[in-house]
């Protein structure tokens, strides 16, 4: 067994240890397969808190008028939805995911920073505890919308320094994840693991690291600007003191639109490893892949503006962002066709995983449709700030990033716990999911083109009816969630045994390991060919 | 322990096993490299996020986007002055949110030709009976002519000093530049009035 202690991962603490008992292992392990399923968990938890204020929000828009909450907690709740979802749910789910997979996929023993691992995850709890605390602070929680926009979120009550401090934490275990994502998959390939032969969700992991470490101090750098605006006596977005609030959209959205890639490369890698299995067909177009999702990446970077064309542009900077803009369309037209084209007269199957990837490819779709009519600035002076924004979005964030992780965790549960998912309920919650989803949000469409502002908590007579079939799609889409968090708890407690292939067209050096995966895998590494 | 072995026999693995410490170390040293280099990275993009400001600022300048107008007088030099062309200065004045001023531009439009000096003034009066002071942000619109509305003397150079209740009226000689672009007609001069308590600088 002396071959074990071949990492630095697995020899910086002892190779042969089990995990350890209580809640002492889960407070102090280092290892991926703990540290992977602590990210999930708490995304699972955070996805409910976010739901559960998205019910609230769809409750009180069921009808015009103010129903059940004022228009301030209102106001608290569509930002704290956002924030939490997005930091909260998608990410850590992703990171999750990464932290899981990555050394399965790659035949690595463990990620390469195994300490700052545990670190990286311990930050979270504590980061939404604080920013979850600020709706009980006098004055309520952050009411500016997600984007912070200044001056309206410097009239955020006590809580504004608190939310700053919780984005700081936020970023900074986005950071150290990213770091460890890079690290692991640089220096722990297995032997014969050449960039270009690793899975998909491995590659479009490493470009979303790039990313993350890219931007998030970007945001970092935005927020604590208007922490000293605040409170230090600095004018960077005053325009009393020859600042210019114009200029935190324009660095905020340097931020934020990457970030809408973060959310969705690793769903592209996810989608790119089910889609294959169930077709039983190798991906069609891997490379045109890799290349796809690295412009997508490197094109993030220059749209920012296109967030906010109605803010007062030269023309010749809107021709600019349009025109960038759509041009994303064709490396993501590049995927949507290889997926399409690996379904092409494959022999498919069906299973709940397929299912979600499939609804994936359709329903994201039409997100990325509806993003390609608001990236035309014309067009977009009727759109901006509207429902059709928010059904644009939340068609990529909903049924595409979300429905992504729920197709991962179906797809990678029996090598998780050894246990085959119940079929007949993983369908059953596919289905009230899918149906569910496009009655809470394909409505919102037609709402914002016929002029419903977002983010406000009352709405003219005329919106009543689309409001009225939206609201009851959010409860059908948010209840169908509890069949999910059945599902996992029961695949975890029992069910048929799983074995090591799980899928009969799966491929991977993660199906080498038997189900469930052992605590400690590829401690020699494997030789890829 | 159930580990896979995966072509664990081939003669390179052997070989590798048999000096793990240097495995171990190396190992280490890679990582710790692409932490480095990646912490650059990151500090690089924090500072670059900063950096922005001053490059925004640089940016509006030097393409004369966003209607910001110079923060300095600008140096009387001799022009001709075109005769031929009439332009319409609007004047317009606002106050930021809690401002207790009251704040109008005396003339609110003005028929000028560019090359020529003109003066105007702005009425302001303190409505508290406190100390205030305060300081006017310039904006012109449409954007791209604010480089050519040249200000000699603006009172938003500099913070105004209010006693209690005290009126003033404050000037602005201004001149458009001959090289306003043919389609411009009508050019806008706002000013937003900040109450100065809040603010650094």
């Amino acid at each position: 067994m002396s071959t074990l202690a071949t990492y630095p991962a697995t020899a910086a603490h002892d190779s042969h240890a089990g995990p350890g008992y209580g809640l002492r292992r889960w407070l102090l392990t280092t290892n991926h397969k703990d540290i992977g399923t602590l990210y999930l968990l708490f995304s699972l938890i955070m996805f409910f808190v976010g739901g559960s204020f998205a019910l609230l929000i769809r409750a009180e828009l069921f009808q015009p008028g103010l129903q059940l909450v004022d228009p301030h907690f209102f106001n608290q709740l569509t930002t704290l939805h956002a924030l939490v979802m997005i930091f909260g749910a998608v990410m850590p789910a992703f990171v999750g995911l990464a932290n899981w997979q990555i050394p399965l996929m790659i035949g690595a023993a463990d990620m390469a920073l195994p300490r700052m691992n545990n670190w990286s995850f311990w930050i979270l709890p504590f980061a939404f505890t604080l920013l979850l605390s600020t709706l009980f602070m006098p004055g309520g929680g952050p009411a500016g919308g997600w984007t912070l926009y200044p001056p309206l979120a410097l009239q955020t009550g006590q809580a504004f320094p608190y939310v700053i401090l919780a984005i700081h934490m936020m970023g900074i275990s986005s950071i150290m994840g990213a770091i460890n994502v890079i690290a692991t998959i640089f220096n722990l390939r297995a032997p014969g693991m050449t960039l270009m032969k690793m899975p998909l969700f491995v590659w479009t992991w490493l470009i979303t690291a790039f990313l993350l470490i890219a931007v998030m101090p970007v945001l970092a750098g935005a927020v604590t600007m208007l922490l000293t605006d605040k409170f230090f006596l600095t004018s960077f977005f005053n325009a009393g003191g020859g600042g210019d609030p114009v200029m935190f959209q324009h660095i905020f959205w340097f931020f934020g639109h990457p970030e809408v890639y973060i959310m969705i490369l690793p769903a592209f890698g996810i989608i790119s490893q089910i889609i294959p299995t169930f077709a039983r067909k190798p991906l069609f177009g891997y490379a045109s892949m890799v290349y796809a999702t690295a412009s997508i990446a490197l094109l993030s970077f220059l749209v920012w503006a296109h967030h906010m064309f109605t803010v007062g542009m030269p023309l010749r900077g809107e021709l600019f962002f349009m025109y960038v803009t759509m041009l994303i369309a064709v490396p993501t037209g590049v995927k949507v066709f290889n997926w399409v084209a690996t379904m092409w007269r494959g022999a498919m199957t069906f299973e709940t995983p397929m299912l979600f990837a499939v609804a994936f490819v359709i329903l994201f779709t039409i997100g990325g449709l509806s993003g390609v009519m608001l990236a035309m600035v014309p067009a977009d002076y009727q759109y901006h700030d509207t429902y059709f924004v928010v059904a644009h979005f939340h068609y990529v964030l909903v049924p595409g990033a979300v429905f992504s992780i729920m197709a991962a965790v179906y797809y990678w549960l029996p090598k998780w716990t050894g246990h085959q998912l119940n079929e007949r309920m993983g369908r059953l919650h596919f289905w009230l999911s899918v149906v569910g989803v496009n009655v809470l949000f394909f409505p919102q469409h037609f709402l914002g083109l016929a002029g419903m502002p977002r983010r406000i908590p009352d709405y003219a007579l005329q919106f009543t009816e689309f409001n009225m079939i939206s609201t009851v799609g959010a409860f059908l889409f948010g209840f169908s969630q509890l069949l999910f968090l059945y599902n996992v708890i029961q695949t975890i407690r029992g069910g048929q045994p799983a074995d090591a292939q799980v899928w009969e067209g799966a491929h991977g050096l993660e199906w080498t390991v038997p189900s469930p995966a052992p605590y400690h895998t590829f401690t020699t590494p494997p030789v890829v060919d | 322990m159930d580990v896979p072995r995966v072509n664990t026999q081939s003669p390179l693995r052997e070989a590798e096993a048999l000096d793990t410490s240097v495995q171990v170390a190396l190992r280490a040293a890679a990582n710790r490299r692409v932490v480095r280099r990646l912490l650059w990275v990151v500090v690089a993009m924090f500072a670059f996020g900063f950096a922005l400001a001053p490059l925004y600022d640089v940016l509006c300048q030097v393409t004369g986007l966003n209607g910001k107008t110079s923060g300095r007088a600008a140096v009387a030099r001799p022009l001709a002055v075109d005769e031929s062309r009439t332009i319409t200065v609007e004047f317009v004045a606002t106050l930021n949110a809690g401002a207790p001023w009251d704040f109008a531009p005396q003339v609110t439009r003005m028929q000028v030709h560019p090359g020529q000096y003109y003066r105007t003034t702005y009425l302001a009066r303190n409505l508290t009976d406190q100390l205030l002071v305060g300081q006017a942000a310039p904006s012109v619109t449409p954007g791209l002519a604010a480089r050519h509305f040249q200000k000699l003397e603006c009172f938003c150079f500099s913070r105004q000093e209010f006693k209690p209740g005290e009126e003033r009226t404050m000037p602005v000689v201004f001149l458009i530049d001959p090289e306003l672009p043919p389609e411009v007609h009508t050019v806008t001069l706002s000013y937003t009035f900040f109450k100065l308590d809040h603010i650094g600088g």
